[in-house]
Formats: C-alpha cells, structure tokens, sequence
C-alpha cells in the first residue's frame, strides 16, 4: 500500500494573526514535496504541525487514511530545523539519541551511525563535541540524525539555508538518495533546489496553498499568476 | 590601614598554621552549616524549580516574581524570624533547635531557596523550548523530554547551588541570631569576624575573613574550573 498523508481544513492562528488557512494537501506515495513561498507565509508553521510540535486550531491530519494525533505525528515524522539544535553531546551522543529511545542495541546503533556519517561526509566525527563544529557540519549531523530514524515522513526546513556550497551538495544529494522511500516535504526559498530535490511543489503564499504540481509543470506553466511572479521575482511581500 | 592588611595576612596564615583547633573547629562549623544548609535546601529546591522551569500553569509568573524578590531577603529579618519560630514560646519550641548547628543549616536552607529556585527555573526555562522540540521530534516523550532539558541546564544547576552556598557562607544574621556565637559550639567564620571586630581586634578579624574569602574563591574557582575543562574538546577525545 502506498503511503498517503492528508491535510484536511488546516487552520492555524498566533493571537489574532491566521498564519494557516483552510489549508487541504494530499501526498500520495513516497515523494519529495517542495513547499515554496515567500518569508512569513506559513511553510515552518505547517511543518512543525505536521511533525506534530504544533497544535492546529482547526482541521485535521490523516495518514494512511487515519486521523492522526499530534503525539502520533512524533513518531511518525521527523522535523531538521532551520536553526540547527545540537544537545551539548558528542557527535555519536546526539545521533544515538532517537535510536535509543527506540530501542536499539548499542552494537546496532554503532554501527548504523557510522555508516550515516560516512553518508553526510562526515566520517570519523563521533567523538567530537556536537556545538563545537561548524554550521555545515552541524546541519549534516541533523540530517544524519533525522536519516537514521527512517521516518516515514521526514520534514526539511531550509536544510541548506546559509551554508557553503560544497555543504548544501552533500546536504542535497542525501536527500536524493532517500527519494521514494519516504515522504519528504522540504521548505525552501531556493527555486533551484526545489527544481532539482522535488517531484511536486505547493506554494503557499500569506497562509494558502496557491497552486500544487509537478515540479516540471510548476516551473514552465504555472497555473496561479501569483506562482508565475513568485517564480520571476515579481511578488511583493 | 595598609598595616592593619599587612598584619591581618601574616594572622591569617598564623592561624591557619599554628594548629589552633578552635580555627580548624570554626571553619569545619561554618562547612557544615552551610554545606548541609545548601543540601537541605536542593532537596526542595531543585523540584520546584524543575516545576517553575519546565511547566505552564496559571500564577506561574507571580511564583517566579516573589522566589526572585525572596533573593534579597536580610538575613537578620529571617533570623528573627526564626528565632521566633524556634524559641521555647514558638511553634517550634519543643524540638530545642535554638542555639545549635542544625538551627543554622536550616536558616541558611531557607535563605538559599529562593537563589536555587529562581537561578535554576530560569536555566530551565531558558533551554526549554528548541531543545524540547528537537526532542519531541526524535520521539521522546514528555518525561525524556524534561530529563534532556535537565541534563543540558545540569550545569546552570551547579552554578546556582554553588552561588546558594556561597551566599550561605558569607551570611551573618542567621548565624548569629539563631546560632548565637557560642564558643566551640555555633561559632562559624562570620560570627567571629563580628565578635572580633566588637572587641577591636581587628587583626583577627580580618584574618578570619581572609580565611573566609579564599574558601569561597577556591570553591568557585574550582567549579569553573571543572566547567572549562568540560567544555574543552580534548586531543585525546577525537
């Protein structure tokens, strides 16, 4: 059975300010999603809704056809930040730590985080302390860490917001490596990446979904006028 | 004045050196009073500010706001008090506390709650919400949840029970008023450097004080000390 997740009605507010509206998205089988849309239009809102840290004020989230709790969420999605968050462990101590949770053994999780450091070009880094290394070094551990918990949605925000080229390659070609094998929905600014990264893309512009699509269609014939001057350059925010 | 310096260091290192036991006795009274004071006071301490750090409730705000005025309480304001609670008259008569050790340690036990409690809600809070997110988001549950906060402010919670016992250390008024500076009984460094001072003998006074400092300095230094070389990334740790 192919994995499928829905977003029904989703409706989120801060105060008196609506950051989501009424938003409806289905995700039909293990592909990557981009979610494209300027600052401030809800994208690490809805993340964090679907990786169940935040409550929605109204609607609801199905996976696999069943309404899911937000509990239930954290176990089946895993959030990267945009700011990495390192516990002030070893490198090893940070990506044991969902593992142990889930109960691995030790020989197992050894093992397993030496491949996935080798995977982030981060070999050898397991005894180093997390905080001392470098913003690059620091958004590859996060995403090693996420990786090794194989979830079945893994949620991306800017994973390779502010970083040197050569960090962001090896940040998108582990992303590559996972494509069809898990739902992957990864926030970004970057139309290039989402080009490259994302079988569709929603964008979502002060809290609605504009438009869906394939990422080709998306790119050479947008539907919405206001995609096609997100796409130029052209919306104002 | 400089003289008076001069002489209170070579009395210092006189008394720290000529095996006077009343010395030894002070400083080991002034340790224990304070250091069972301060362990007392983590007992209850630390879990009302685990509770104050890392939950919501309503009300949370003005508990905060007066552990945190509580910091500046005088000591001589809670030694009253005490003394009141603990006299033959008070509620607190019959257990005979006044004018004993133990009377101190708990003086002093109430005195650090507030430093405990505020310094460490404060760290709780500080750390709590991009670590309990990321967390959450690796699966653990509420309750590992708050021990990975614990462990990361495990820190900041040293820091503020070392600045309780410190504050406990140097504290006068409950000492005295409960303790009541009694010779080889509950005489601690502080009540002596008061004695002394009334009697004009400044010299001695001073040298306990000095006494008194470098305690203080070598457990603080010997605190960050331990945090730098935590901190440090070693060679051999690669």
């Amino acid at each position: 059975m192919e994995v499928r997740l829905q977003l029904k009605n989703v409706e989120k507010s801060y105060g008196s300010v609506k950051i989501l509206k009424d938003i409806n998205l289905e995700i039909l089988g293990a592909k990557t999603i981009a979610l494209l849309g300027t600052n401030g239009a809800g994208k690490t809102t809805l993340l964090r809704i679907i990786a169940g840290l935040e409550e929605m004020d109204k609607g609801s989230i199905l996976f696999n056809g069943k309404d899911t709790s937000g509990k239930e969420l954290r176990h089946i999605a895993t959030l990267v930040f945009q700011k990495t968050v390192m516990f002030s462990l070893s490198v090893y101590g940070n990506l044991a730590y969902g593992l142990k949770i889930r109960g691995k053994k030790d020989s197992e999780i050894k093992e397993e985080i030496a491949r996935e450091l080798q995977t982030v070009g981060l070999r050898n880094f397991e005894k180093r302390k997390a905080r001392k290394t470098s913003g690059g070094e620091q958004q590859r551990i996060a995403l090693a860490r996420a990786f090794l918990l194989n979830p079945q949605i893994l949620l991306l925000d800017e994973p390779t917001a502010n970083l040197d080229p050569y960090s962001a390659t090896i940040i998108e070609r582990a992303i590559m490596r996972i494509r069809g094998k898990n739902i992957v929905i990864l926030a970004t600014h970057n139309l290039s990446q989402a080009k490259r990264l994302a079988d569709e893309v929603v964008h979502i512009y002060d809290g609605k979904i504009v438009e869906v699509a394939g990422a080709e269609e998306f790119f050479n014939n947008p539907r919405s006028e206001m995609t096609r001057k997100f796409i130029n350059g052209e919306l104002d925010y | 004045m400089q003289d008076i310096i001069v002489e209170a260091f070579r009395k210092a290192l006189e008394l720290i050196f000529s095996g006077n036991s009343e010395v030894y006795a002070t400083v080991y009274r002034s340790l224990y009073v304070t250091g069972l004071g301060t362990l007392l006071s983590c007992l209850w301490s630390i879990p009302i500010a685990t509770v104050l750090g890392l939950y919501s409730f309503r009300g949370k705000w003005l508990i905060k706001g007066i552990f945190s005025s509580l910091i500046g309480v005088p000591t001589v304001a809670l030694g009253l008090l005490l003394y009141l609670l603990m006299s033959h008259m008070g509620e607190f008569g019959f257990l005979h506390l006044l004018y004993t050790l133990n009377a101190i340690a708990i003086g002093e036990s109430i005195l650090v709650t507030p430093l405990i409690v505020s310094f460490t809600a404060n760290a709780l809070g500080a750390a709590d919400v991009q670590l309990r997110d990321l967390a959450k988001t690796l699966g653990a549950s509420n309750f590992r949840c708050n021990l990975a906060i614990m462990r990361e402010t495990v820190w900041s919670m040293v820091l503020a029970v070392s600045a309780a016992f410190n504050r406990g250390f140097g504290e006068l008024g409950v000492a005295m008023i409960v303790g009541g500076n009694l010779l080889g009984e509950t005489r601690v460094l502080t009540t002596s450097i008061a004695y002394e001072t009334n009697l004009g003998e400044f010299d001695v006074a001073m040298a306990y004080a000095i006494i008194l400092m470098a305690i203080v300095l070598t457990i603080t230094l010997a605190i960050n000390l331990v945090e730098r070389l935590r901190q440090r990334e070693m060679p051999w740790k690669k």
